[in-house]
């Protein structure tokens, strides 16, 4: 068990931050470059001293800023992976998994089985003898993170794990490397920028803006109720504040944003709402719907991207008012034939308007 | 613009060639042979690679520590330190030798302690070895801690996640990683070691067999035996290009093969 509560204080940038992970979990720290996420693993690490707060693994404290509590990286069993791998050049894949066993003196011979055990699971062993330049980025990616299990961390840290990677490698890794951390029975804390890569690997995720967490939870949780813009747009769901319309009237109860009106199935007492439509919940057509969705916009198709990690979905970006994300199967792009410019119907009915505070 | 960098570079290189070509072409490789069973310089020869390769073992010995410590830590008066490690890189070799002399010799703050213990080095063997380590020990230092300071800032922080204590990275990291300027440096150190002249007649003398190197020795020969000083410039010319060309030619990754077969001590 993970518990952080930091302060830090770097130039005019600052970061507060207040999580806890479960021991055999992965939780996702998500966020854009520049909102403090290098800083968060660093200071996790041992790396970067915080200015204030605890930071406590199991009923070790590691960092305590009342008491002067630093204890340094070496000391801290973790395992930390960072973006670039850092593989040390002139040492042999082997000799890289071995470092840290040296270091803590584990004699030849477990040692010997503990690296080939690391460097089997990650699925590297025939490349023990090669050197780090010899290497592919995904290969280079595997050694690093055998470096780090090797020492059997109680809390693993990775530093955008798969962003050196080429599109194709990414997607054949990721489903091994998630596969991996969830035999781990450490503490997972897994650094990105990538809302897919948040979604793909996170049981938890933590979404960090401007050096604030602005919400944590697990991930039915972001999509269901994501509680900013920021985090709706992020996790690509429709995401619009506005008001009750005067429920007094006849005719359902109805909520207006800024771009227009959405009809929902239950009042709501509160006059500011926030809404949310799941991208799944719309509905894509030709001509305008004649069904019982009682939410229809008009517009034209954007942008197509596909949904991995399957990739048996497709987000499709559509220039309505208020813009809309939905997303569909491939076969049904297919059959509507959707391509960017393309005019469309969007619709959803009211029971799939999501009101939360 | 490209014809005036290949003129200036021609001219250049042609200034820097024509001694040594002039120094090459008086004497034959015959005569040459037949001059090195010669008791000067066979002396000059032995005592020149004798302190040479001494006074480089000792620049390394104790520049390998100056040099991490220089580039791995801030401390008060570092910048004093740094000019007095640069220092006998642009001080004439006469005043170094006159200065080692004030400190070393019989009157000297040093010197006057070591009497009393018995210990006299002007004029010793010894303080040829001293002369050489004064004047070569800033060839050594700064590439070697330019060599530490350029390791990777996130291979050592890698190293601190890998349980490595400060003297494991050291070992197993940094040293390995800045072997190729060290040898750089070695290589300076060594060949600088080597031509000294001016730090090495005033506080060692000249006498032959004791305190004369090659370039003593030279100096000497220039006066009564031209052929003399010719086969000892040549061999000191042969020596220092040896030494300079194969330090550029072995590539970093033949260092790096040796330092990774090295095992690091505990």
């Amino acid at each position: 068990m993970l518990r952080v509560r930091v302060a830090s204080r770097l130039g005019g940038f600052s970061l507060e931050v207040d999580l806890e992970a479960e021991d055999r979990s992965v939780l996702v720290l998500v966020g854009e470059s520049g909102s403090g996420k290098t800083t968060l693993l660093r200071s996790l690490a041992g790396l970067l001293r915080s200015d204030a707060g605890m930071i406590t693994l199991g009923d070790e404290v590691l960092f305590d800023g009342a008491t002067g509590v630093m204890v340094p990286p070496e000391s801290r069993a973790i395992g930390y992976v960072a973006q670039d791998y850092a593989l040390f050049p002139h040492l042999s894949v082997f000799e890289n998994v071995a470092f840290g066993l040296r270091a803590s003196g584990v004699a030849s011979g477990p040692l010997h089985e503990r690296v080939d055990t690391a460097l089997r699971r990650t699925g590297v062993l025939d490349l023990a003898r090669r050197r780090p330049h010899e290497l592919s980025g995904g290969q280079q990616q595997r050694v690093a993170i055998a470096r780090a299990i090797v020492l059997e961390p109680r809390l693993l840290l990775l530093d955008e794990p798969l962003s050196a990677l080429d599109l194709k490698t990414r997607q054949g890794i990721r489903g091994e490397l998630r596969r991996l951390l969830a035999e781990l029975p450490c503490v997972t804390v897994y650094v990105t920028h990538s809302p897919t890569e948040a979604m793909a690997f996170g049981q938890r995720i933590a979404v960090l803006e401007n050096g604030r967490i602005s919400q944590q939870g697990s991930r039915d949780d972001l999509m269901r109720h994501p509680r900013s813009a920021y985090v709706a747009a992020f996790l690509g769901v429709n995401f619009f504040r506005g008001a009750m319309v005067d429920a007094r009237g006849p005719g359902e109860p109805r909520i207006a944003t800024a771009d227009g009106e959405f009809a929902i199935a239950d009042p709501r007492q509160e006059s500011d709402v926030a809404l949310v439509v799941h991208p799944r919940e719309i509905i894509l057509s030709r001509e305008r719907p004649t069904g019982s969705a009682r939410n229809v916009f008009a517009g034209t198709v954007e942008e197509i991207v596909p949904e991995p990690p399957a990739g048996e979905h497709m987000r499709v970006l559509l220039a309505t008012r208020p813009p809309l994300v939905a997303e569909v199967t491939k076969e049904s792009t297919e059959a509507l034939g959707l391509a960017p410019g393309q005019p469309v119907f969007a619709s959803f009915k009211a029971t799939g308007v999501a009101v939360i505070r | 613009m490209r014809v005036v960098l290949t003129a200036a570079t021609t001219v250049l290189v042609a200034f820097l060639a024509l001694p040594l070509v002039s120094l090459l072409l008086r004497i034959s490789a015959r005569q040459l042979l037949a001059r090195l069973g010669d008791p000067v310089v066979l002396d000059a020869l032995r005592l020149s690679l004798v302190t040479s390769v001494l006074a480089t073992a000792i620049v390394v010995a104790l520049g390998i520590p100056a040099a991490y410590v220089l580039a791995t830590r801030a401390f008060r008066g570092k910048r004093v330190v740094e000019v007095l490690i640069d220092l006998p890189m642009v001080l004439p070799p006469t005043v170094a030798g006159f200065a080692l002399l004030m400190a070393f010799g019989r009157m000297g703050l040093a010197g006057k302690a070591l009497s009393a213990l018995g210990i006299t080095l002007p004029f010793t063997t010894a303080a040829v070895v001293i002369a050489q380590v004064f004047m070569a020990a800033p060839f050594f230092i700064a590439p070697t801690r330019a060599g530490f300071a350029g390791v990777d800032r996130r291979l050592l922080d890698a190293a601190s996640t890998l349980r490595a204590s400060e003297a494991f990275t050291f070992f197993r990291v940094m040293l390995p990683l800045a072997i190729p300027s060290m040898v750089a440096g070695m290589a300076m150190s060594a060949a600088r070691a080597l031509g000294e002249f001016g730090a090495t007649i005033t506080f060692a003398g000249n006498l032959p067999g004791t305190t004369q190197t090659m370039p003593l020795a030279v100096y000497v020969a220039l006066q009564s035996d031209l052929d003399g000083a010719v086969v000892l410039s040549v061999l000191l010319l042969l020596m220092s290009f040896g030494l300079l060309l194969g330090l550029r030619s072995a590539p970093a990754g033949w260092f790096w093969t040796r330092a990774g077969a090295a095992r690091p001590g505990r």
